[in-house]
């Protein structure tokens, strides 16, 4: 489903609905909007071969968690569209990133408005960390590391089944601390699986602050490279360099993409709560007005009301 | 003379993937140890080598049932459950995925010590909402194994014995039914694993002694038949005593012990296996009687039960069947 907006013009979109959301409940995941707007418009308005959204436009209650006796359970991946042999399925793993991916669910046509003033409501589906059942999701990510093996068995599966699609992961930098991301990339790596790819918002960030402080990882290029994925890297605010990175070939092999990005892109007024963005809440009533003011004065809209 | 079989999982898993296209065997670089290389050679297709890379296969097993495959995993117990619990709860357990979790070397059946032994998998797994769980215990109940894990519709955790297997059922393992091996009413004996094949080593001895005893043999830890347990320790008269190649906690024991207390039962409850403790590396034989949980354990308790000696000595009980380290029916690796 093409949107009629380009991915830029829904890039700033998603990061107005996420500011306007911090505002008006002090507090979200903002600086994820920032580093990632870019990304998530272009993988749903271009990238992703995706069909047209199947689940409510206004999400349905909380449905239950998963059980032998629980018939109504559905995953948010509905959102996505249908899971087909030709469409390309899409694996959200940064979880902590699901405001941002349901502002681009709504940016892109897939949900409603009333969907994010569901957000982080008790008995609501849209929850604050993506759960199975949030829209856009399909699985828990919220444990950090397990979306690219999953991925890579979806692919693996899918390349027996020979089907068209492709399977694409979303996911962030920080998880790449965990090790059970190399082994993914070993085993996707060792089966060839060049119907797998993966976007990283590489933000050097994390809960404690800067990665290079909390631990640094290095030269993930070269690891990842080294692990025998190909491995391009490009600036994660440039769609145009996006476009050329997902062309690039690379038969038999996985590709992932990492995208360098800033924190606190379209929002430079951010920058004086660096280095701890994991989480923005206004430390005074001060600071929320000049947060307002500022960033609104970057996103060309008028201070939020709240 | 029990027949002893000689690997029955890797025979049995061979007849039954072999026939399911839709499996996928899955192997934690322990293909071999888990009878899987059979098959692995003749039906390279259907065979996914993982490596040791429990964190990534866990996830991966539960991609593959996403894309509509059923992945039996081979791994020994231990890894299946301590390092990638996080997997096996977010990939496997919460989106009820069909996989099916084959865990070799139960409890102290490996010389290889504390990182082998799988001594509270069974406690793990019973608490784990969604999770299926079932313990072998005889060459039968081997045999049948794949074909009633794969008829659940969500994962299953299963405890494998391997190499050369003592045939003690005629019926196949069916999920939630409970064994009968002996009718009594005087103290019931509830076993499972291969503490069944070490309980009926003392049976002769119990014969003319004036204790009738009640014995069953439980394979299915989830869902467990509460209901049939129930009426049965409701009509026994001294007490109850549960033999497990487990911890004592959150296994067979505690989990009769939950069925006592939840009905307000009056009944003694005596549980052998591992009490509260680690084992170190040894034979079966070695580490059941040290720790506690062989024959001659069970006759002690139920000299307790009685309240006097039985008389009968650690000689009287049948003899232990020793297995042999280097035969043919065990995998070379531990």
């Amino acid at each position: 489903m093409k949107n009629i907006l380009s991915s830029e013009q829904i890039a700033l979109g998603i990061r107005r609905r996420v500011f306007e959301h911090c505002i008006k409940n002090n507090g979200a995941y903002l600086s994820q909007a920032c580093s990632s707007a870019e990304q998530l418009a272009w993988l749903y308005n271009e990238a992703l071969h995706l069909g047209d959204s199947i689940a409510p436009s206004i999400p349905d209650e909380f449905q239950g968690v998963p059980s032998v006796s629980n018939k109504n359970y559905k995953t948010g991946a509905g959102y996505n569209g249908p899971n087909t042999k030709d469409y390309d399925r899409l694996i959200f793993a940064p979880a902590h990133y699901a405001l941002v991916a349901y502002a681009t669910l709504i940016e892109v046509g897939r949900m409603s408005d009333e969907g994010l003033s569901m957000f982080n409501k008790d008995g609501s589906s849209v929850e604050i960390i993506g759960a199975e059942h949030s829209p856009g999701m399909e699985m828990h990510n919220g444990t950090l590391g397990i979306g690219l093996s999953t991925a890579a068995g979806i692919a693996y599966g899918r390349k027996l089944n020979n089907e068209k699609g492709e399977t694409c992961v979303f996911m962030s930098d920080g998880e790449l601390q965990e090790g059970q991301i190399w082994e993914a990339i070993q085993a996707s790596v060792y089966y060839k699986l060049d119907n797998l790819w993966a976007i990283i918002d590489v933000n050097e960030q994390q809960v404690d602050g800067a990665m290079a402080d909390v631990l640094d990882i290095g030269d993930i290029n070269k690891k990842i490279n080294s692990f025998g994925a190909k491995c391009i890297e490009i600036d994660g605010h440039d769609i145009d360099a996006m476009r050329q990175a997902k062309n690039e070939k690379h038969d038999g092999r996985p590709l992932i993409i990492l995208a360098r990005t800033s924190p606190y892109k379209g929002m430079d007024f951010l920058k004086t709560r660096f280095p701890r963005l994991h989480y923005v809440r206004f430390k005074s009533e001060d600071e929320r007005n000049k947060m307002n003011k500022e960033i609104s004065k970057e996103l060309g809209i008028d201070p939020i009301i709240y | 003379m029990t027949e002893i079989v000689n690997k029955p999982y890797g025979a049995s898993f061979k007849k039954y993937a072999s026939q399911n296209k839709n499996i996928l065997c899955l192997s934690g670089d322990l293909t071999s140890s888990c009878e899987v290389d059979i098959f692995r050679d003749e039906y390279p297709k259907q065979f996914v080598s993982m490596g040791m890379a429990e964190q990534n296969m866990m996830s991966f097993a539960g991609g593959l049932a996403m894309s509509g495959f059923t992945p039996f995993i081979h791994t020994f117990g231990v890894f299946a459950y301590r390092r990638p619990y996080d997997q096996l709860l977010a990939s496997i357990a919460y989106p009820r995925r069909r996989v099916r979790i084959m865990g070799f070397l139960p409890g102290i059946t490996t010389p290889a010590g504390m990182t082998h032994q799988a001594i509270e998998d069974i406690a793990v797994m019973r608490t784990i909402p969604n999770m299926t769980v079932i313990e072998t215990g005889d060459a039968t109940e081997v045999e049948s194994i794949c074909e009633q894990a794969d008829s659940v519709d969500g994962p299953v955790y299963c405890r494998i014995l391997r190499g050369g297997v003592p045939r003690l059922f005629d019926s196949p393992l069916k999920i939630g039914q409970i064994r009968i091996l002996n009718s009594g009413s005087d103290i019931l004996l509830i076993t499972s694993g291969i503490c069944t094949e070490e309980a009926l080593r003392a049976r002769a001895s119990l014969i003319n002694q004036g204790i009738s005893i009640l014995h069953l043999h439980i394979h299915t830890f989830k869902p467990f038949n509460e209901d049939k347990i129930l009426d049965l320790i409701s009509n026994i008269k001294l007490g109850v005593i549960t033999m497990e190649n487990h911890l004592v906690n959150g296994g067979l024991g505690t989990t009769i012990a939950e069925i006592i207390s939840k009905h307000g039962l009056s009944k003694k409850l005596i549980k052998l296996g591992l009490q509260d403790t680690f084992a170190h590396g040894g034979s079966k034989q070695y580490l059941t009687k040290y720790y506690g949980f062989d024959a001659y354990a069970l006759i002690n308790s139920i000299e307790k039960f009685i309240g006097q000696k039985l008389n009968i000595e650690e000689q009287d009980l049948e003899k232990v069947r020793i297995e042999n380290v280097h035969s043919l029916s065990k995998a070379e690796a531990l």
